[in-house]
C-alpha cells in the first residue's frame, strides 16, 4: 500500500497540477508543495518531538535547520538534505529503510531543489496564522452572475485554470437541495411546484429566508452539531446505562433556530455554568462538558477514569474548537505540530473543576422547566404553602380548645415502614402546659401547644395529610421533568503531565490552565495569582486573535452545503492535513463570520451564491479535469445522512410527527439487538404512537448499540467527535429500506394516501406517488414499470389474500378497513420501490 | 484520462485521502461504473507484502478474562503458597480492578494440570477432547495487555487502542485483503453464552472506526434475523421480493442514464448482494446438510446460538470465504467461584473447538486457517473472596494454530506465581503484527490517514514473532 501511495501522490500531484496549477511554474509554494513533504517523510524525527529527535536535526524551524546545516539556500546541490534524500547509499539515504516509508519521489525532490534554489524560504502554517481578510477578486466577464463574494473566488480561480462551471440546476433541484440541506426533509410536490412557478426575481431568495426560518432548521443543524460534540443518551462505557441529556438536543436545536452568534454558543458550552447570573439556557449548554463517554464498571479504578475523562474532553475541545489533533499530545509532543505535551494537559486543566463521579451513575441530574413547566411548579408548590397555612391555623384553634389535650397520652404517632404506632412522647415543658387551666395559658404556651398539635394531634391528621398529597403531587411532577447534567464547578483536580500517558505516574510537573503556546496567548489575569477558567478558555477560542475556530468552523459549514470542505479534511487543519483548495476564500468567509459570528448570515451567504446553485452533474470531462471537485466547478451529489433517509421516508408518507425537542424516543428496533448489554440486561421498549414517528434525530443513541437502521447509513457512535461521516453504500441498506418494519409501514401509508389522494386511477397514483418522493413526474418508461409491478402483485395478492393481510398488518397505523387488501398490498410493494429509489434518498 | 484511469484515480486519490472527507467519492464508487460486478472490494493490499500463510482468522473470545491460571498456565509454586499473601513486591503500585483495597492473598490453581499429545502441552485436566489436536497448538504463556476493565479491554484486543472510534482487527482485514465470499460480508461476529456472569459487548468492538461502513463485522445472530433486516416483510414472498429489488434497479439505471453517477452503479450492486444475502445467509444457518457424525462431533443439533453451533458455522463461513470469523463465548468473568466456573466453560467449548480443529483438517482448510483463542485480559494469582479472581492484563495465555503456525510448541511465560509475563513477553500488538504477517501484510504497511495521522492496527508498536510460526 505503501507503494500505492507514492503512486497515489505522483497521480495526485501531476492531476492537481492539471487542475488547479497555472501553466508557468512560479515560485514554490512552501505550504502547498513543501510542507507535506518534509511532513510525511523527515519530521517523525526531525521534527518538534525533542524525544524521537535524531542528529539533533529540526527541520519544521528554519533557523533550526539552518543551524544543523541541513540545506544552503540558493544552493540545492551543496544541500546535505538533497545529498541524503539522492543518495543510493542505503545507509545514508532517507528517511531510512526501517521506517518503510516510500522513497521520495523524483518530483518531489524536484520541488525540494527548486524550493532550496530559491531561497528555502518557509511560510507558516495556514491554520496557523492570523487571519487577515483577503481582498476579494474582481471578475471580469463572469460565467455565472455573482451574487455573493463566493462567487468572485470560485469564478476568478475557475477563470485561471480555464475551466467553466456547471450551469444551474433546474428549478426541482434546487428547492429539494435547499430543503434537505436546510432543513433535511424534502419538499411537498405543492411547494415544489410553487417554486417552479415563482415568477418573481427572487424566488429563489425567498425560499431561502422561509426554510432558514423553519423550526427544522435547527434541527437539521443540531445532526451536525450534535456528532461533533458527542451527544448521546447513554454513558458509553461497559454497562453502557442511560444519562440524562435531551434538553442538552434542545439546547442546540434552539440556539440555531433563534441564530444565537457562534461566540455566545461557544462560550455556553464550555462554560455556561461560570457565566455571572447564568440563566437555565445558559447552564444547559454547559451540559457540552457532560457529554463525554463514563463508566459505572466495577473494579474500574477512579484514577485511572479521572485520566481518561481528561484526555477525552482534551480530544473534543481540540477537534471542535481547534479542528486539530492536540489528542496526538497526550503521550509525546506532537509529531507534526506545534502542540506540546504541556499544551495537552495544560488544556485538560482547564476542565479540572467539573465536578462528577470518576466511576459510577451519573445520577439523575437538574431539572429543566420550560415556562409552562415552570407555573406548573409555582402552582404546586403554592397549594403545599396553602396546605402547611392550613393546618397552623387549624392547630391555632386546636390548641385553644380547652379540653384538646385531655387524651394526649393515648396519642400515638402514625406507624412508620411495618412498625407498630409508638405513643407519643409528650415532652416536659409541653406536659407542664397542659396541666395548667386552659384560661391560665400564656399566648406563648398556646403556640408550643399549637406547634406539638400541629404535629401530633390525631384530629389534625387530614391537614397533615393534605400537605404530604401536594407535595407528592409537586415531586410527581417534577420527575416528569427533563432532566440534564449540567456543568458543576468545584475544586479543580490537580492535573500533572502523565509521562507517555500513564496514568500511574505521578513524576509530572502539575499543569495549570493554559493555551497552547504558538497560539494567541490567553490574557493575563488582573491577579495572576488567580487560575484561568473554561470562561477564559471559551473566550480565548473565539477572540479575534484565535486563526482557528473561525476557520474550522467556516469549512465544516462549507461542507454541509458544498459536499466538502474548502480544506478536505475537517478533523485535521493542522500541517498533516490537506491544504485548502481556496485559502482566501476560506480566510474571508472565516473573517466574515469573525465580525459577529452569525451562523445564519454565513448560511445564507453560502446557499444563495451562484456557485450553490450549479447543477451536480458530471461529464466525463469535467470528472477529468477535476475528479474531485476542488474548483467547486459543480455542485456534490451525496446520499441523505442517515436520520434524513428515515425523514424523508416518513415525511413522504404523511408519517412524520414534526414536533420540535423533547426526550428521546424508541421507534422499532428489532429484537435482541441488545442481547449483549448487561447491568443490568435490557430490551428496547418500543414506543408508541405518534412518538415512533418522530425524527430520526430523536431516537435514542446508544453508544455502544447505536440503532442498527442509522448505523447502516453511516451514523456514527459519538463515542468522539465525529467531524465528517463516511457516506458508504452498502447492503445493510437495501436490508433497511426493504425490509425494516418502519420502512415498510411508511410505504404501505404512503399506498394508502396515494389510493385516497393520488387521483382516479392507477396512471395518476403512480405518477403522483413518484412525484412526492422525487419531487417529479415519472417519464413514461419509469409509469410503465411501476405499472407492471403494480398489476402483477395486485394479482398475486387477490390471489393470496393472506400474504396481503400479513403485509397490511406491519406497523402500528392500521390499514382503512374499507380498503381492499389486495390493492393496499400491491401499493405497499410500489411504494417500496419508490421509497428505496437511489433518486428518493440523494440530495443532488 | 480514460475510465480505467479514473477508476485507478479514484483509488488512488481514496488511498491518500483516507477513507473520512473523500466526501461525494464514496467507497463503494471505487471501482463502479456500469459494470457492477466488479464492484467487490478487493482490497488495498493487492500483492501481498510477505508470502501469506493463511488466508482466513477464526477468533474465538473467552470474553469475561478466562483465567489462564486454570486454563494453560500452571503454576506449582502458586499452588505451594495458596492461602498466604501475595508478595508485595510483586503487586505494589500495579494497577488492580475490584481487589483495591483488599487483602491479597495467593490463590493456587484450582485443577490439577496435564502434559498432553507428543509435544506435552500442559493444560488442565478437564480438557478431554482437545488433547486430541494438543500438536496442533501452540500456546503462548506470555500475553500482555494494557486495559484492566472489560470494555476498554475489548476494545484494545480489537483495535490496538483502548480509545474508541478506531478500527477492529476483522475491519484492517478486509480492507487490506477484501473477501473472498461474493455473497456474505467479509467479516462476521458469532456470540454465545449460557447465562451467568455475563459481561456485556459493545458493537463497537466490531465496528469499522474511521473506515467506511462496508468493513464493519455484521452480527449474525442465533436468534430471531440472523442478519438484522434480512427477512422479507411478512407477506411478501422471495418472488416479489426480487421483483421490487429489480424495479429499483431498473429505475435506479434509468434515472443514471440521466446523471451518469457511478454511485448509482454501485447501489444497483448492493441490492444485487443483499438479494443475496437473503438466500446465502439462511442456508448457511441451515444445517440439514450436515451429515449426522459433523454435528455429533461439535455437539450440536442445529443453529441455537450455541458455542458448538457457532463452531461449526464458523466453519461454513470459512468454507465460503469470509475473511474474518470472530466467536464471542460469554461468561468467563469469574470473580467467585472460579473452580466450577472454569469447568462449566471447558465442557462447554472442549468438544466445540476440538471438533473444529479436526473439521478443518478433514477438509484441508487447517492449514490456511489462523485460529486463535484467548480473553480481553487474565486473572489474579490472588484469591477474589476466597473462590474467584479478579482481572489481570500482566501475562496470560493465548492460543494459536492453523495457517502458518508451528504446532505443539509453547512460548512464553509468566513468574512462578502466572503474574507477570517475564520470558518472550508478547504484547497485544505482536499478536496482532503476528496476525497479519501470516496473512501477507507487513502490520507497518498497512496504514490509513485519518486526522492527520497513518495509523495501524498496531499503532507505533508490535513484532512479528517469528519462533512461533512453522
Amino acid at each position: 500500500m505503501r507503494i500505492s501511495l507514492a503512486i497515489a501522490c505522483a497521480v495526485l500531484s501531476v492531476s492537481f497540477a492539471n487542475a488547479a496549477e497555472p501553466a508557468t511554474p512560479s515560485k514554490v509554494d512552501f505550504n502547498r508543495e513543501v510542507r507535506a513533504i518534509l511532513a510525511n517523510n523527515c519530521l517523525q524525527c526531525h521534527g518538534p518531538d525533542e524525544k524521537t529527535r535524531k542528529a539533533k536535526l529540526r527541520l519544521d524551524i528554519r533557523e533550526d535547520a539552518l543551524k544543523a546545516g541541513a540545506f544552503v539556500p540558493g544552493k540545492p546541490d551543496e544541500s546535505e538534505l538533497i545529498k541524503r534524500v539522492c543518495t543510493t547509499d542505503t545507509e545514508l539515504r532517507m528517511p531510512p529503510e526501517k521506517l518503510k516509508k516510500p522513497a521520495i519521489t523524483p518530483a518531489e525532490i524536484a520541488i525540494l531543489k527548486r524550493w532550496i534554489a530559491e531561497g528555502a524560504n518557509y511560510s507558516d502554517h495556514w491554520s496557523f496564522t492570523p487571519l487577515k481578510r483577503p481582498a476579494v477578486p474582481k471578475v471580469d466577464n463572469p460565467a455565472f452572475s455573482v451574487r455573493n463574494a463566493i462567487d468572485n473566488f470560485i469564478l476568478y480561480r475557475l477563470q485561471q485554470e480555464g475551466v467553466k462551471p456547471a450551469a444551474e440546476a433546474d428549478r426541482v433541484t434546487l428547492i429539494r437541495r435547499l430543503y434537505f440541506d436546510l432543513t433535511g426533509l424534502p419538499p411537498s410536490p405543492e411547494e415544489v411546484r410553487a417554486f417552479v412557478e415563482d415568477k418573481a426575481p427572487d424566488a429563489y431568495e425567498k425560499l431561502v429566508e422561509k426554510l432558514l426560518a423553519s423550526p427544522h432548521h435547527g434541527e437539521r443543524l443540531a445532526v451536525w452539531w450534535l456528532d461533533l460534540v458527542r451527544y448521546a443518551d447513554s454513558a458509553g462505557y461497559h454497562s453502557d446505562n442511560p444519562i440524562n441529556v435531551s434538553p442538552f438536543r434542545d439546547y442546540v436545536i434552539k440556539s440555531f433556530n433563534t441564530n444565537k452568534p457562534f461566540d455566545q454558543f461557544s462560550i455556553e458550552q464550555l462554560a455556561g455554568d461560570l457565566l455571572p447570573n447564568a440563566t437555565l439556557e445558559q447552564r444547559v449548554g454547559s451540559a457540552y462538558n457532560r457529554l463525554l463517554q463514563t463508566t459505572e464498571e466495577g473494579g474500574a479504578q477512579a484514577k485511572e477514569y479521572i485520566a481518561k475523562y481528561a484526555a477525552d474532553r482534551v480530544r473534543n475541545y481540540g477537534q471542535v474548537w481547534l479542528g486539530g489533533t492536540i489528542m496526538c499530545a497526550e503521550c509525546h509532543n506532537h509529531k507534526f505540530d506545534p502542540y506540546t505535551q504541556a499544551d495537552f494537559y495544560s488544556i485538560a486543566a482547564f476542565f479540572a473543576d467539573i465536578q462528577e463521579p470518576a466511576v459510577g451513575n451519573r445520577g439523575p441530574g437538574t431539572p429543566v422547566a420550560n415556562a409552562e413547566q415552570e407555573a406548573k411548579i409555582k402552582t404546586l408548590a403554592d397549594a403545599i404553602t396553602a396546605a402547611q397555612a392550613k393546618l397552623g391555623t387549624a392547630a391555632k384553634e386546636f390548641a385553644e380548645k380547652p379540653d384538646a389535650f385531655a387524651d394526649v397520652e393515648k396519642w400515638t404517632s402514625p406507624p412508620v415502614a411495618k412498625k407498630a404506632p409508638t405513643v407519643v412522647v409528650v415532652p416536659a415543658d409541653v406536659k407542664s402546659i397542659i396541666a395548667k387551666k386552659p384560661a391560665e395559658r400564656t399566648p406563648a404556651e398556646l403556640a408550643k401547644l399549637a406547634a406539638f398539635a400541629q404535629i401530633n394531634a390525631p384530629a389534625l391528621k387530614p391537614e397533615r395529610d393534605a400537605i404530604a398529597a401536594a407535595t407528592k403531587a409537586k415531586t410527581d411532577y417534577e420527575t416528569t421533568l427533563p432532566r440534564v447534567l449540567m456543568s458543576v464547578s468545584g475544586p479543580p483536580r490537580t492535573v500533572r503531565i502523565l509521562p507517555r500517558g500513564n496514568w500511574q505516574d505521578d513524576s509530572g510537573p502539575v499543569m495549570t490552565p493554559k493555551t497552547p503556546g504558538f497560539l494567541p496567548p490567553l490574557p493575563a489575569n488582573a491577579d495572576p495569582k488567580t487560575r484561568h477558567t473554561r470562561l477564559d478558555l471559551a473566550k480565548w477560542s473565539i477572540s479575534p486573535e484565535n486563526p482557528l475556530t473561525a476557520r474550522v468552523t467556516v469549512n465544516r459549514l462549507w461542507r454541509l452545503f458544498y459536499g466538502n470542505g474548502i480544506a478536505r479534511s475537517l478533523e485535521e487543519s493542522g500541517t498533516q492535513g490537506p491544504l485548502p483548495s481556496h485559502p482566501e476564500l476560506l480566510d474571508w468567509l472565516a473573517t466574515e463570520f469573525q465580525t459577529k459570528w452569525d451562523v445564519r448570515h454565513m448560511i445564507r451567504l453560502m446557499v444563495t451564491s451562484s456557485t450553490y446553485r450549479q447543477s451536480s452533474a458530471e461529464t466525463p470531462a469535467i470528472r477529468e479535469r477535476d475528479l474531485t471537485n476542488k474548483l467547486f466547478a459543480r455542485q456534490a451529489r451525496a446520499r441523505l445522512d442517515a436520520e434524513f433517509v428515515r425523514d424523508t421516508a416518513l415525511a413522504v408518507s404523511g408519517l412524520l410527527n414534526r414536533e420540535i425537542g423533547g426526550a428521546s424516543v424508541k421507534p422499532f428496533q428489532p429484537a435482541g439487538y441488545w442481547s449483549a448489554l448487561n447491568f443490568p440486561t435490557r430490551e428496547w421498549q418500543k414506543d408508541a404512537g405518534a412518538k415512533v414517528y418522530r425524527r430520526g434525530m430523536y431516537t435514542h443513541w446508544q453508544r455502544s448499540f447505536p440503532h442498527p437502521a442509522m448505523v447502516a447509513f453511516d451514523a456514527p457512535s459519538r463515542e468522539e467527535a465525529a467531524c465528517d461521516r463516511p457516506r458508504s453504500n452498502i447492503p445493510q441498506q437495501a436490508l433497511v429500506l426493504l425490509n425494516d418494519p418502519e420502512f415498510v409501514e411508511a410505504a404501505r401509508v404512503f399506498g394508502q394516501k396515494a389510493l385516497a389522494e393520488g387521483g382516479k386511477d392507477d396512471p395518476a397514483r403512480i405518477a403522483w406517488a413518484f412525484e412526492r418522493a422525487t419531487g417529479r413526474k415519472p417519464n413514461e418508461k419509469e409509469a410503465g414499470l411501476l405499472a407492471s409491478l403494480l398489476a402483477k402483485h395486485r394479482t398475486e395478492f387477490a390471489a393470496k389474500p393472506a400474504e396481503a393481510k400479513a403485509l397490511l398488518a406491519i406497523g402500528d397505523t392500521p390499514a382503512p378497513k374499507d380498503a381492499k387488501p389486495e390493492e393496499v398490498a400491491a401499493w405497499t410493494n410500489v411504494c417500496r420501490v419508490i421509497l428505496n429509489l437511489h433518486e428518493t434518498i440523494t440530495r443532488q | 484520462m480514460n475510465l480505467d484511469a479514473i477508476k485507478l484515480h479514484k483509488r488512488r486519490t481514496f488511498l491518500t485521502q483516507a477513507c473520512r472527507g473523500v466526501g461525494a467519492v464514496a467507497l463503494g464508487s471505487l471501482f463502479g461504473n456500469a459494470n457492477a460486478a466488479e464492484d467487490k472490494w478487493r482490497g488495498v493490499v493487492t500483492k501481498p507484502h510477505v508470502p501469506p500463510k493463511a488466508k482466513r482468522v477464526i477468533f474465538i473470545v473467552m470474553a469475561g478474562g478466562a483465567s489462564h491460571l486454570e486454563m494453560f498456565d500452571n503454576k506449582p509454586e502458586l499452588l505451594k503458597q495458596h492461602g498466604k499473601p501475595f508478595p508485595e513486591s510483586i503487586s505494589k503500585g500495579q494497577p488492580i480492578a475490584q481487589l483495591q483495597g483488599a487483602k491479597l492473598t495467593c490463590f493456587g490453581p484450582q485443577w490439577g494440570f496435564k502434559k498432553q499429545g507428543k509435544s506435552g502441552q500442559e493444560m488442565n485436566e478437564l480438557f478431554t477432547h482437545l488433547p486430541e489436536v494438543a500438536d496442533d497448538l501452540c500456546i503462548v504463556r506470555s500475553l500482555h495487555t494494557e486495559a484492566i476493565n472489560h470494555d476498554p479491554a475489548h476494545t484494545f484486543m480489537n483495535t490496538g487502542s483502548s480509545v474508541s472510534g478506531r478500527p477492529s482487527m476483522g475491519s484492517w482485514l478486509t480492507y487490506g485483503l477484501g473477501a473472498e465470499t461474493d455473497d456474505l460480508p467479509g467479516f462476521v461476529v458469532l456470540t454465545s453464552s449460557r447465562g451467568g456472569q455475563m459481561q456485556p459487548i459493545a458493537s463497537r468492538q466490531w465496528a469499522s472506526g474511521f473506515l467506511p461502513g462496508r468493513f464493519q463485522g455484521v452480527h449474525l445472530r442465533g436468534q430471531g434475523d440472523p442478519v438484522l433486516y434480512l427477512a422479507n416483510p411478512k407477506g411478501v414472498g422471495q418472488d416479489q421480493q426480487k421483483d421490487v429489488i429489480d424495479a429499483v434497479s431498473q429505475l435506479n439505471q434509468i434515472h443514471n442514464g440521466v446523471i451518469d453517477d457511478p454511485e448509482v452503479a454501485t447501489r444497483i450492486s448492493q441490492y444485487e448482494m443483499a438479494f443475496k444475502m437473503q438466500t446465502s445467509v439462511p442456508a448457511l444457518m441451515d444445517f440439514k446438510n450436515e451429515p449426522a457424525k459433523i454435528l455429533d462431533m461439535y455437539g450440536t443439533k442445529g443453529t441455537d446460538g450455541s458455542f458448538a453451533a457457532n463452531c461449526l458455522l464458523a466453519r461454513k463461513l470459512a468454507e465460503k470465504g469470509v475473511r474474518f470469523i470472530q466467536l464471542y463465548n460469554r461468561d468467563w468473568d469469574h470473580h467467585g467461584g472460579v473452580k466450577d466456573g472454569i469447568k462449566g466453560k471447558i465442557t462447554e467449548i472442549d468438544q466445540p473447538l476440538t471438533a473444529l480443529i479436526k473439521d478443518l483438517k478433514r477438509l484441508g482448510m487447517f492449514d490456511d486457517t489462523l485460529i486463535v483463542l484467548t480473553g480481553e485480559f487474565g486473572r489474579t494469582p490472588m484469591s477474589q473472596g476466597g473462590s474467584g479472581r479478579d482481572h489481570h492484563m500482566k501475562g496470560f495465555s493465548v492460543v494459536l494454530a492453523g495457517g502458518g503456525i508451528k504446532g505443539g510448541t509453547s512460548y512464553g511465560a509468566t513468574d512462578e506465581f502466572g503474574y507477570n509475563a517475564v520470558e518472550n513477553v508478547f504484547p497485544v500488538h505482536n499478536l496482532h503484527a503476528t496476525m497479519l504477517h501470516l496473512l501477507g501484510i507487513d502490520h507497518e504497511r498497512l496504514t490509513v490517514r485519518f486526522q492527520g495521522r497513518d495509523y495501524r492496527l498496531t499503532d507505533v508498536h508490535g513484532h512479528v514473532v517469528k519462533e512461533i510460526l512453522a
